[in-house]
């Protein structure tokens, strides 16, 4: 039954590559840990997020609201036992490490989105001991929620706090449910998915779709001239602890 | 064999019914724990492994030991450890029965755990950790019942257990490798991400298990008629001696690197645990406990004297597991994730219904010690009144 629902997860992933980029497949190729230096040659999906930009409206949560909406996220208001897919964290603590005495303290105080970095070298699905999280071709990390045991190993090795695991039964925390998304049960862990439900209809993520700014960007990175690849040729741009080792896919641009 | 479990004894019977009922109290607080999810827990979104992983941790240590008897008997024909082999695997028995429920206690999803053998993933160190105590249950189970059954039908022990008990010399290793393992290879965790993990685990294995070994045997002897001889003893205490002094020299040696190297990531956990970090500091005390008791521990072991009489060496062997104890089931794992990666700093204490599942399973764990230590004395004829 698992098999089965992976099998349809990545059938969905490829019809999308298909249906997008007439007559690429996906190749092994793709799979499994690799330098900074090589493009995939396959679809392979990453987020932009323009700082300065996001800045310039602290109070805004359209993208958070909207993502917790679609995905049936849960709000619990006990902080230990919340659920985040996409949040707001200051930069001290997204960049740790990247502020000091004299640089902008006000830098350091202001919100930086954080959301999973779909890892090139995720370091969640190596240790996960059912294989209910794995990486897909076009490298989005994937939970199943059906099959994972709730060991939490994955929360961990993540380096990023991307990960949740469901402390008490979500689904009493949910002011409306989404139809179209399943909901989870207690005990498992779960995360950001980039969209992949729409991702297969050819639609943008939420997070990129709502931001009423344009400050989130997604594309394909493996074609040197798509949007998001110039963007990044253009602008100086930071990823997350990249001394890892985990090639995060999340760009900042600074 | 097993009906020598069931004899009858007024002080026995007590016992066991003493364990019953601890025993029925975890039950209980974990069929609330199945209603409620781990959220019942005192653990959180930041600390996301406490209580029962740490227990599970500190036991593997236990049950590896039993290769600290097992070890110098068969390779060194130290022949006053006869004796204690038998006690070691059956202690042993126990500990990785523990081990697996304190697993099973964490586990958000327990009726899925069948999941880990029909998606077998060998990337994981958590699939081969399941592999190698499972492995160390059943060769323990094997090597004792063979060692009980041959001394109640008066034989020489069968010759396929010779090879087996190598196997169980290397295995025991292995536990605790593998287990240290989990940790030591995340990079998201400075605090763990140590080479000296698993030797430090080691070491501090050899040294709690057979001082809890020393103390059952002392135990034992007021309550039947088993003795492990004072030379047998004395030989076990200087095991405990020597790995004592080489984990608290390993924990130095950990000290050394992190604060000569100055990494803020590194030294934040030590603090954290030490001395207290952003106004949060309630490991500090405990662990300033375990440093005494380590100090006290080395002060009498190391002396001849204090190590040889048995009333300081009682104190002994209860310092070394107790610093031990507070140093890897509570403090190790918690104070990798404190403060988290973020730099974001969410204390942890177990609750009620955490600790009361611990002690539950505990219970189990010494009813399983009680019982079958019962029926390999009684083959023996130690069992006294």
């Amino acid at each position: 039954m698992s098999i089965d629902r992976r099998f349809f997860f990545k059938l969905a992933g490829l019809t999308a590559l298909a249906a997008e980029v007439p007559g690429a497949g996906a190749t092994p190729e793709n799979s499994g840990k690799k330098g900074a230096g090589e493009a995939p040659k396959t679809t392979r999906w990453g987020i932009a997020i323009d700082l300065p930009l996001c800045h310039e409206h602290p109070d805004c949560r359209v993208c958070m609201e909207a993502c917790n909406k679609g995905h049936n996220v849960p709000s619990i208001p006990d902080s230990r036992h919340e659920v985040k897919w996409i949040w707001k964290e200051k930069f001290s603590h997204a960049f740790p490490g990247q502020t000091g005495r004299y640089l902008s303290s006000e830098l350091a105080e202001k919100p930086v989105m954080m959301l999973c970095n779909h890892c090139d070298a995720p370091a969640c699905v190596g240790v996960c001991p059912t294989q209910a999280t794995w990486k897909r071709e076009d490298g989005v990390v994937m939970m199943d929620w059906h099959r994972c045991i709730g060991c939490r190993y994955c929360i961990a090795a993540c380096p990023y706090g991307s990960r949740s695991f469901n402390w008490v039964d979500p689904r009493g925390y949910l002011k409306e449910q989404n139809a179209d998304f399943p909901t989870r049960s207690t005990g498992v862990v779960e995360k950001c998915n980039l969209c992949e439900e729409r991702l297969a209809e050819n639609k943008p993520p939420l997070c990129v779709e709502t931001c009423p700014y344009g400050a989130i960007h997604y594309g394909d990175l493996s074609k040197p001239d798509s949007p998001l690849r110039k963007l990044l040729d253009e602008r100086f741009a930071i990823r997350r602890k990249p001394g890892l080792g985990t090639e995060p896919q999340v760009y900042y641009l600074v | 064999m097993l009906e020598k479990a069931l004899s009858n004894n007024r002080r026995y019977w007590s016992w066991v019914a003493v364990l019953v009922m601890i025993i029925g109290v975890g039950a209980f607080f974990y069929l609330r724990q199945l209603q409620v999810g781990l959220g019942i827990t005192g653990m959180s979104r930041d600390v996301s492994w406490g209580f029962y992983i740490a227990q599970f941790t500190f036991l593997v240590g236990v049950a590896a030991s039993a290769v600290m008897v097992v070890l110098p008997y068969y390779l060194h024909d130290v022949k006053v450890f006869g004796k204690l082999t038998i006690l070691g695997e059956l202690l042993a028995i126990a500990s990785v029965t523990m081990c697996l429920l304190f697993v099973v206690a964490d586990l958000g999803q327990p009726q899925r755990m069948l999941n880990m053998i029909f998606h077998p993933s060998p990337k994981s160190i958590l699939f081969w950790d399941m592999v190698v105590l499972n492995g160390y249950l059943v060769i323990n189970a094997l090597l004792s019942w063979a060692a009980i059954r041959a001394e109640r039908r008066g034989e020489t022990p069968p010759s396929w257990v010779r090879p087996v008990v190598y196997l169980s010399i290397l295995w025991a290793v292995s536990i605790h490798t593998v287990t240290a393992f989990i940790y030591s290879g995340l990079a998201a965790r400075p605090f763990w991400m140590t080479a000296v993990l698993a030797p430090r685990f080691l070491a501090s294995a050899f040294a709690a298990g057979p001082a809890l070994l020393i103390l059952i045997c002392l135990i034992l002897r007021r309550v039947s008629r088993f003795d492990a001889g004072d030379e047998a003893l004395s030989k076990v205490s200087i095991i405990v001696t020597y790995a004592m002094g080489i984990n608290v020299f390993f924990i130095l040696m950990e000290l050394f690197t992190v604060f000569y190297s100055n990494i803020p990531e590194h030294m934040e956990h030590f603090k954290y645990l030490f001395v207290g970090l952003e106004g949060h500091h309630r490991l500090v005390p405990w662990m300033w406990v375990s440093v005494v008791l380590a100090v006290l521990a080395l002060f009498l072991l190391v002396n001849p004297k204090t190590r040889c009489n048995h009333r300081t060496l009682t104190v002994a062997c209860l310092a070394v597991f107790f610093s031990i104890w507070i140093d890897k089931g509570l403090g190790m794992v918690v104070a990798g994730f404190v403060p988290n990666p973020m730099g974001e700093i969410t204390e942890y204490w177990p609750t009620l219904p955490e600790m009361m599942i611990s002690l539950g399973i505990y219970g189990i764990g010494a009813l399983i010690v009680t019982v079958l230590y019962r029926i390999a004395l009684s083959v023996r004829g130690e069992l006294g009144a």
